[in-house]
């Protein structure tokens, strides 16, 4: 899998940088719109972290029609992202869903801050009972060069 | 000849840095002589890795395809610029460029660092050498770029044509610089834990390192987005890919040290914390050099994968970083915390600071790192992409933007809230009105754009206010205000430029984020389109041969009202050796904005694909860090910082008239 991924890359660097197309837009500017905004959440599949929208590669440019197809159709947003996942994956999603596989993925940086939160906070109580603690006294040699740089 | 010259001198540098390193670790309490011998070794390791790397260069320049490194990556025809940097746009160049760097910084502490004890010196110079020890090594043994050919083949392959450009002149010596550089930091906190002596003093040494490399870091990742923005031809300047976070992180990271150690330097708190966030920060560096090359990712940047080299190189980094914490867990109980403070303090608001970057670091190297053990453990793949990095990133830095500009102003020990936001009202009073204008201007839509404009106002705003209130002006008369100004000492201006250029880069990236145009169209010479008040007039296509790429030209005409017409020329390229296809965009800056205008495929009517973005405001996002990144280097001339890096005469210079 990585392998072909790693070759899929190099196909990619090997195509001029290219987004959406003039004859891939649709004359409905209310549905056009919709497209551009689902489009920025879909992973074109065989670049880096790169939306179908700024991609140029093949893959995306199916894609992009295949959101369009969708939405003339008559499916709403939730629908066209629903028919790609079940027919690429997750991984097609820019944004991961939120699931018990993702759980640590969304909640490691919230809980980071709540706990570091807590802990200041209870350092912060506890700082004012304590007494101060000294550090190692500097030797003299080192009290008369830290003296020579202060002054 | 020279090659073989340049090869010894690698090896004996490694070979020297692996002495220096063994008697460094069993000397450093007991013999006193030692410190001379690493401080000799240092430098003598810088002397002969700059002659390999010379070496090199001479080898690219000269077109010595014998040089294996050089036939896969450079080929006759490409302009000597490019030659040069061909050097390092590859794996095993860029390492000796990494090694390069280290060891300069090694040769610079030994150098400039007399006024630290001399414990400090010789364990310092023990980590570098046993740093320059295992990386040289990992160089030499299993990325090697001496290694010759036979027949020596007449023409090599050419560099990546997307790395053909100045972005690769500027951008990876920047990075490296800010990446290495914080190696010091590394060794000054591994060396604080095995003497077990860490106070202010450390402190203040380990500050103009961490500042010197932080403004590199800066000015590099500032470089390498603005590359991405006008190279990839979508105007897109963060991707959230793995590489690009891999050197946010130590940024991050780096930013929350900067900041610690100012409180452990004046107020002899957070040592702990201090010196967790120096291992972190190097770590992280490592990290973000090595993790491209594992073979982990696979990305523009990771020039060869190869599974040896993966594995040494996750080794290398388990040992480093796994032994620092390990000395980390045994030691830090031993060092003592230090003053008291109030919460409402400097203190306390740069303890919040590092909070809010911890966490921000945090988000990043989770989202980074997440899909890839999500992917070994259970097989399952997902992608985690900028909606993801938007809401855990980008929710942590509004509070930290909030409270930003409260810092300066809050006295150390305890400060005084009520008083502070009193003086700040005015700023906060600016930002508003500021924001509601230009919302207005721009006909509102409700939407989160102008809340983070306000932020950015409010940031710098507040950086005025500071220097403002220092100065005492609208307090006192302008003469006496104008002493005080003048008379604040360096460090002061570089806090308020700093963190204006902060708010400046916040401001750019909703500006350009937000009221950015798009414009995707079809075109026959001589028609015209307009986008966002320009009219773009296209005028054909030429076709032109070039050193080494054959391109197509187009021909485009931008009038405005208020400006003269200007000629925008986009290219499709096509490189020679490789028949590699790029385009180049055409970028024109009206004031703080972009035009930015792409030539695309040719139609079966004669008609050209034509797109164009105007970014009002983007330049802001990258004139924000170089105004960041030239606050440091002010900075780091303030005297009181200059004692770690060199003893000078204390010839107090008049300050520069702002």
């Amino acid at each position: 899998m990585r392998a072909l991924v790693a070759a899929l890359a190099l196909l990619w660097l090997a195509m001029p940088a290219f987004a959406v197309n003039p004859d891939e837009m649709l004359k409905d500017p209310a549905l056009e719109a919709r497209a551009r905004t689902i489009s920025e959440g879909l992973r074109c599949l065989v670049c880096q972290n790169e939306s179908i929208d700024d991609s140029n590669a093949d893959l995306a440019h199916e894609i992009r029609v295949l959101v369009r197809e969708r939405l003339t159709a008559g499916d709403t947003d939730q629908q066209v992202v629903q028919y790609l996942v079940d027919r690429y994956g997750e991984y097609v999603l820019l944004k991961p869903v939120f699931a018990w596989h993702t759980l640590v993925l969304w909640v490691a940086a919230p809980t980071i801050l709540v706990i570091g939160g807590i802990v200041l906070f209870i350092g912060s109580r506890r700082r004012r009972s304590m007494p101060v603690v000294g550090d190692a006294p500097l030797t003299p040699d080192e009290q008369k060069a830290l003296d020579e740089l202060q002054s | 000849m020279a090659i073989e010259l340049g090869h010894f001198a690698l090896i004996l540098a490694v070979a020297i840095a692996a002495v220096s390193a063994v008697a460094g670790l069993v000397l450093w309490r007991t013999n006193e002589r030692i410190t001379l011998v690493l401080r000799q070794g240092a430098v003598l390791q810088f002397i002969l890795i700059a002659a390999a790397f010379a070496a090199l260069v001479q080898a690219f320049v000269t077109d010595d395809f014998s040089l294996k490194l050089a036939y896969e990556n450079s080929h006759s025809l490409q302009p000597l610029l490019f030659k040069v940097t061909s050097v390092w746009g590859n794996h095993e160049g860029s390492m000796v460029l990494w090694c390069m760097i280290l060891v300069l910084m090694g040769a610079l502490v030994a150098m400039f660092g007399r006024n630290l004890p001399r414990e400090l010196m010789t364990l310092v110079l023990t980590i570098q050498s046993l740093l320059v020890a295992a990386f040289g090594g990992f160089t030499i043994f299993t990325s090697n770029p001496f290694l010759r050919l036979s027949p020596a083949p007449l023409e090599g392959q050419e560099l990546n044509p997307i790395l053909q450009d100045i972005g690769l002149a500027i951008h990876p010596p920047l990075l490296y610089t800010g990446y290495v550089g914080f190696s010091v930091c590394f060794s000054f906190a591994v060396a604080a834990l095995i003497s077990g002596r860490i106070d202010a003093a450390w402190a203040r040494w380990v500050r103009p390192w961490t500042l010197l490399s932080w403004c590199f870091l800066t000015l590099g990742i500032a470089m390498g987005s603005y590359w991405a923005y006008y190279e990839l031809g979508w105007g897109g300047w963060w991707f959230w890919d793995p590489v690009e976070n891999a050197s946010f992180m130590p940024w991050l990271a780096g930013t929350a040290l900067l900041h610690s150690a100012l409180v452990m330097e004046k107020r002899n708190a957070l040592k702990i914390w201090t010196i967790f966030l120096s291992i972190i920060t190097f770590s992280l560096s490592l990290l973000g050099t090595f993790m491209v090359r594992s073979g982990v990712l696979t990305s523009v940047h990771s020039f060869a994968t190869d599974p040896t080299r993966g594995l040494v190189i996750l080794a290398l980094l388990a040992a480093f970083i796994g032994g620092a914490f390990a000395l980390f867990a045994f030691r830090a109980a031993a060092l003592r915390v230090g003053g008291l403070f109030a919460p409402i303090s400097r203190e306390g608001a740069l303890i919040l600071n590092n909070l809010f970057l911890a966490t921000g670091t945090a988000a990043v190297l989770v989202g980074t790192l997440y899909p890839l053990l999500l992917e070994a453990l259970t097989g399952k793949t997902i992608s985690v992409g900028a909606p993801f990095f938007s809401l855990t990133f980008g929710v942590v830095m509004v509070p930290l933007l909030i409270v930003l500009p409260f810092g300066p102003f809050l006295a150390w020990k305890r400060g005084d809230l009520v008083a502070v936001t009193q003086r700040l009202a005015w700023a906060a009073g600016a930002a508003i009105f500021v924001t509601i204008l230009i919302f207005a201007l721009m006909g509102g839509q409700v939407s989160l754009a102008p809340f983070g404009l306000l932020l950015g106002f409010w940031v710098a705003f507040g950086a005025i206010a500071e220097l403002v209130d220092r100065a005492g002006i609208g307090r006192m008369s302008l003469s006496t205000s104008w002493h005080r100004l003048v008379g604040l000492p360096r460090s002061a201006f570089s806090t308020a430029i700093a963190h204006f250029g902060l708010g400046m880069s916040v401001i750019g990236i909703v500006t350009a984020s937000a009221w950015s145009l798009e414009l995707v169209t079809t075109m026959q010479p001589d028609t015209t389109t307009s986008i966002g008040g320009y009219t773009i007039r296209f005028d054909g296509v030429d076709k032109k041969q070039v050193e080494n790429y054959a391109a197509e030209i187009g021909n485009f005409t931008v009038s405005t009202s208020g400006a003269a017409d200007r000629h925008l020329t986009p290219e499709r390229r096509v490189y020679e050796a490789s028949g590699t296809p790029t385009t180049e965009a055409a970028i024109e800056t009206y004031g703080f904005s972009q035009l930015y205008v792409q030539l695309g495929e040719v139609g079966a009517d004669g008609s050209r694909v034509v797109r164009a973005w105007y970014k009002p405001y983007v330049t802001l996002i990258w004139f924000g860090a170089i105004v960041m990144a030239l606050a440091g280097f002010l900075s780091l001339t303030d005297r009181r910082l200059r004692v770690g890096v060199a003893r000078r005469a204390a010839v107090p210079k008049p300050a520069p008239a702002e």
